[in-house]
Order: structure tokens, then sequence, then C-alpha cells
């Protein structure tokens, strides 16, 4: 029995040296590939091989100018704010033992919007400045303290439900209003269709802009990962295995806040990745909150870059805002899920 | 047993929970090598009392541990002496046994249950052994029944390997096979050299295992001493308010309550 445990514990210590093993590489191979496809599907289609000679500095000048400058931001764009949104839903769902916590559910990308909004409309920062993240940021971060302040210690969903409820629907009121008061059309316009969450049109100064706190936010979730399993025993006993609770879930609000606020900032608002992605690799990786940050990760790095190739694809008079598409898709979803956790909720809730 | 150092010392403990005073004055000191019961009337200040001496809640007073004031120690380092069974031993998500059971090393560094180190390996599969899960060790926890799943926290508690294990009602709700069983265990553990200090309503079983009862009631240390005299019917009476049956059997001393005075 005791040869069997160290066996054991020597396979899996090579199968966790490759994060969960099978499933991480054929998910990074998936996500290799999507982000292959979003350089070379759009108005002007690149064979896999125009998109490699592009990429190294060969072949044509257009398509070079297509790849490099027009398509490659956005697909690291997409790859990057999938994926924080995956390992923030992971993240929250991990520190506070519910499979139904995410980002979006909790008002977190409103608030950043508002955050960002408010920024702009007091003309304090214009659109491509470094204090737009960090005006987001501060949105984001203030929302999820502030729901954990008011739904208390040992929160139940229905609790965190509300709350965030009402912190969503002050943020867009919030939002409104910095729309209402904004000077001319033009900028109210601008205001709502980046709401909507588009990756469109976005340059590499996007991606500096997003990408440094998005590594920095995505680096501190994935510190903490450990402790999120230690946390299925509950806060207490937590405690007792020497576990800081309070300390983190003042880190796991900071590195949702840097990684949302990060996206929100140059993408918009983009929801339900955080809350789909997790439950899209249980099945595959199983239960355990840790290994599950890296799996939850790569799947929304997939999903977004996969939905924004495919506004793409869908014809329509209009561009599609991604935004739109992954609430089209993750609303839906976030039903069922609810439907079929309908029992266990109904306890969790009273 | 008296000849030994008392490990755990608490000096004028006590609690307030808001303005109201859950825990007063609680002074004390164990050795290692023995199996306290605390008991007392409900919100008598029982977990109380187990989360002070586990530095889980803001105390006034003093607790040393081994001569160290407990509240001067990291949280990793009082982790490591003090092993805490809380009351209902939920467990989140439906995660394999020996990883729960795993989780006990983590005050130890072994953060990752896939991926632990001999000694780390050999203090979970003696935890498993003792608490007779090697069958069940691949199981998920939410495929077992509540005295299985009572018998993996005890496996998580034991697998720290603490001088101190705090249980909190670790017996409440197992039906008597379970309930001798987890306090068979428990009474092991003290033998083993630990100072095991269990919350229980069950005065029979205080009876039954314990070294030295500790009776609380009110927030307040009422008596401490071997199960003879912090049970006798006078104490019965004045703080359970019951009269019980008071005989004996193998040489141990049983108590059985009998009726509400």
């Amino acid at each position: 029995m005791k040869a069997d445990g160290r066996t054991r514990a020597k396979t899996f210590g090579a199968a966790a040296a490759l994060g969960t093993g099978g499933p991480t590489l054929a998910l990074t191979a998936v996500v290799l590939v999507l982000f292959v496809g979003s350089l070379a599907i759009g108005p002007v289609k690149l064979s896999p091989l125009a998109v490699a000679e592009a990429l190294a500095g060969q072949g044509s000048e257009t398509a070079r100018i297509i790849v490099q400058e027009i398509r490659l931001p956005r697909a690291i764009l997409s790859v990057a704010i999938g994926g924080v949104l995956g390992l923030s839903g992971a993240a929250l769902q991990g520190l506070l033992r519910n499979p139904l916590a995410s980002p979006a559910l909790f008002g977190a990308p409103q608030a950043a919007a508002f955050g960002a909004v408010l920024a702009i409309s007091l003309g304090l920062v214009n659109v491509l400045s470094f204090a737009l993240p960090i005006a987001a940021i501060l949105g984001a971060f203030l929302s999820v303290f502030v729901l954990l302040a008011v739904a208390g210690r040992n929160a139940n969903l229905l609790l965190l439900i509300l709350a965030g409820l009402a912190l969503s629907s002050l943020a867009g009121a919030g939002t409104s209003l910095a729309m209402n008061l904004a000077p001319n059309p033009f900028a109210v316009l601008e205001i709502s269709f980046w709401l909507l969450g588009s990756l469109e049109d976005r340059s590499f100064r996007h991606v500096a802009l997003a990408l440094p706190f998005i590594v920095v936010g995505a680096t501190l979730l994935m510190a903490q990962r450990q402790k999120f399993r230690v946390l299925a025993l509950g806060e207490e006993t937590a405690q007792s295995l020497g576990v800081d609770v309070e300390r983190l879930r003042l880190l796991v609000v900071v590195g949702v806040a840097l990684g949302v606020g990060g996206a929100v900032a140059v993408a918009g608002t983009i929801g339900f990745i955080g809350l789909v992605a997790p439950h899209l690799m249980r099945p595959l990786v199983g239960w355990d909150p840790a290994k599950l940050m890296v799996p939850s990760a790569l799947a929304g790095a997939g999903l977004l870059t996969a939905a924004d190739i495919a506004v793409r694809l869908i014809p329509a008079a209009t561009d599609v805002k991604v935004g739109v598409l992954t609430a089209i898709i993750g609303v839906p979803f976030f039903l069922w899920l609810i439907v079929r956790e309908r029992r266990a909720l109904g306890g969790g809730v009273s | 047993m008296s000849t030994a150092a008392p490990y755990l010392v608490a000096e004028k403990v006590g609690v307030a929970l808001g303005r109201r005073e859950v825990l007063a004055d609680v002074s004390l000191s164990l050795e290692r090598k023995s199996l306290v019961a605390l008991v007392g009337p409900n919100g008598a200040g029982k977990t109380t009392l187990l989360r002070a001496l586990a530095g889980l809640v803001p105390a006034s007073g003093t607790v040393f541990a081994d001569g160290e004031a407990v509240a001067a120690l990291s949280v990793k380092e009082r982790a490591r002496r003090f092993a805490y069974l809380p009351q209902g031993h939920a467990v989140h998500w439906p995660l394999p046994v020996r990883d729960v059971v795993a989780l006990g090393r983590f005050p130890h560094g072994a953060t990752d249950p896939s991926r632990l180190g001999p000694a780390d390996l050999a203090a979970v599969e003696r935890a498993i052994a003792a608490t007779d899960l090697k069958t069940l060790a691949d199981r998920r926890i939410t495929e077992l029944s509540g005295g299985e799943r009572a018998r993996v926290a005890l496996a998580r508690v034991l697998a720290v390997e603490a001088p101190v294990i705090l249980a909190d009602e670790p017996v409440a709700a197992l039906d008597p096979h379970y309930q001798l069983e987890v306090t068979g265990l428990l009474h092991a553990a003290a033998a083993n050299g630990a100072l095991v200090i269990v919350v229980t309503h069950d005065l029979g079983l205080a009876a039954r295992f314990a070294d030295k009862v500790l009776v609380l009631a009110d927030g307040r240390l009422v008596l401490h001493g071997p199960p003879a005299e912090a049970l006798a019917p006078e104490i019965l009476a004045s703080v359970f308010r019951i009269a019980a049956f008071h005989g004996g059997h193998d040489g141990q001393p049983v108590v059985v309550p009998w009726s509400a005075t």
C-alpha cells in the first residue's frame, strides 16, 4: 500500500509538472490553433503559411500590415483577456467555494467600466493613457471589495448575488449619468459601443496598456491557487491550517481587479467568460480548485479568441460586438447551470 | 502523568463578542499524553474556548504552548502545534479522500497533495491507516457516508501530527459504532503523546474515555478534574440540571443522564 502510494505520487508528480497533464497540453494546442486562426481570418483571408511568413517579416507588405498591425494585437488581447477572465472566475469560485461565482455576476466589469467612463467624461484621461486602466482597476477593486464587505464573512450565494446586482445596477446608473452629462453626442456613441465589449481595431498601444496589469493580476491569482484547496474545508479550518484568510481575500480581490480592470480598459465589458470557463473544465480536470486554475485560463483564452473569430464570420451589416456574443451564449449557459444546480442551490441559498 | 510539564497553559483567557463576554477568566494547564473532555450546557462557551486556545479568535489573557505565547507564533507555526477539527466537517468540493487528508500537511509546507515529500506522504499514510480509510482513499469525499466523512475529517487532523488536537463535537450525529470508534481513535492519539481536547455533550463518553474533564458554564471554568470528580451528581445537578445514573464497568466510571431536574 505504501509502495502504491509512492508510485501514485510519482506519476501524479509528473502530471503536475505539466499542469494537469493531458487536458492542459490539449488546451494549449487549441489556444495556439485559435491564435493562428485569429491572425488568418477576417475580410482578407490568409493561409497559415502566409500568416507565418507575415509574422517572420516575409511575404507581401499588405499581409504583413494586416497580420502584424491589425490582427496580432487583437489576437494577443483576446488570449490575455479571455485568460485572465477565466482565471478570475476560477479564483473567485475557489475563494467563495461556489461554482456560480464570477466577476461579471458581482458587477466587477460594470464597475470597471464606470471607473473608466467617469475618468473619460470628467476629462481626466484620454482613451489611450495609462490612467484609463488605473481608473477601471479602481472601479473593479472598489466593487469587489464593497461586495465582500456588504455580504459579510460567511456570505452565501444569495447575499453575494444580491449585493452584486445592486453594485452592477449602481455602476450602470453611474455610467449612464456620465454619458448623459457628456459634452458631445459622438462621445456618447463611442462610449456605448465600447461598453458593448469589442476587440476591433486594437493596436499594440492597447496591448501595452492592458497587458502589464493583466499579467500582474494573473500572477497574483496563480500564486494563491493552493490555498483555495485548503479553503474547501471552510474559512475557520483553513485558518487553523495556516492560511491567512483575510490576506488571501484581499489578494484575490486585488488580482481580480487588476485583471478585469486592465481587460475592461481596452476591450469594454466582456461577460460570462469567467463563469463558463471553469465549468467547461471541471469534467476534464476535476473539482480541485487549485488544479482548475490553469485549465480555466486556457479555456477562457480559447473561448474569447473563438468568439472574436466568430464575430468576423457572422454576416451582418455592421460588426457584432464580441461582448454581445459572449453574453448571448453566456446567459443561457448560466440559466442552464442554475437549473442543473437547483437542488444544491436551494440548500445553499436558504 | 502529573509529573510531565504542562504543554498547554492558559492564563486568564477571555473572549468578548461585541459587548457580550462569552468567555472569562479561564486558566488551566494541561499535559500531553492525555484526553481532556470539555463539557458544559449549550452556550457555555466550549467552542469559543477551543477557538481561543487555537488562536482562531481574538482573546484577552495569554495561551502558552510549550512555553511560548501562541499569539506570538507565526500562522504556520501555530498550525503545526494545534490541529483543529471543527463541527460539521464540511468539504465544499468533491475532492479525493487522500487529498483531503493531505491538507493536514499544509502547515508543514506540503501545499500540493499530488507532490508530497516522503515525510508528508508517510504521515498521510499513517493517518489513513489509523482511520481505516485505505479502501476509500481514492474515492471522492461526496461519495462517502456521514460516518466515513467523520473519519476522513479525523484523518486530516491526525495527519498534522500536532502536539495538540482540538476537536469540536467530533461524534455528534454519528451512530454508536462510529461514536466509539472516533473517540477510540482520539484516545489512541492521546496515548501516542498528543494532548487531545474534545468538546462533547456525551457525558457517558467523557466518563468512559477522558483522563480529565473540564466543566464550563456561562463562560467560566467551573471545575476540572478526573471524570468521577467533575461528573459527580451535585455538579450534574447544578451545571447541567440533570440527574444521572452512576455506576462502573470494566473498572471505568459509567454515567448515564437519566432525568432533567
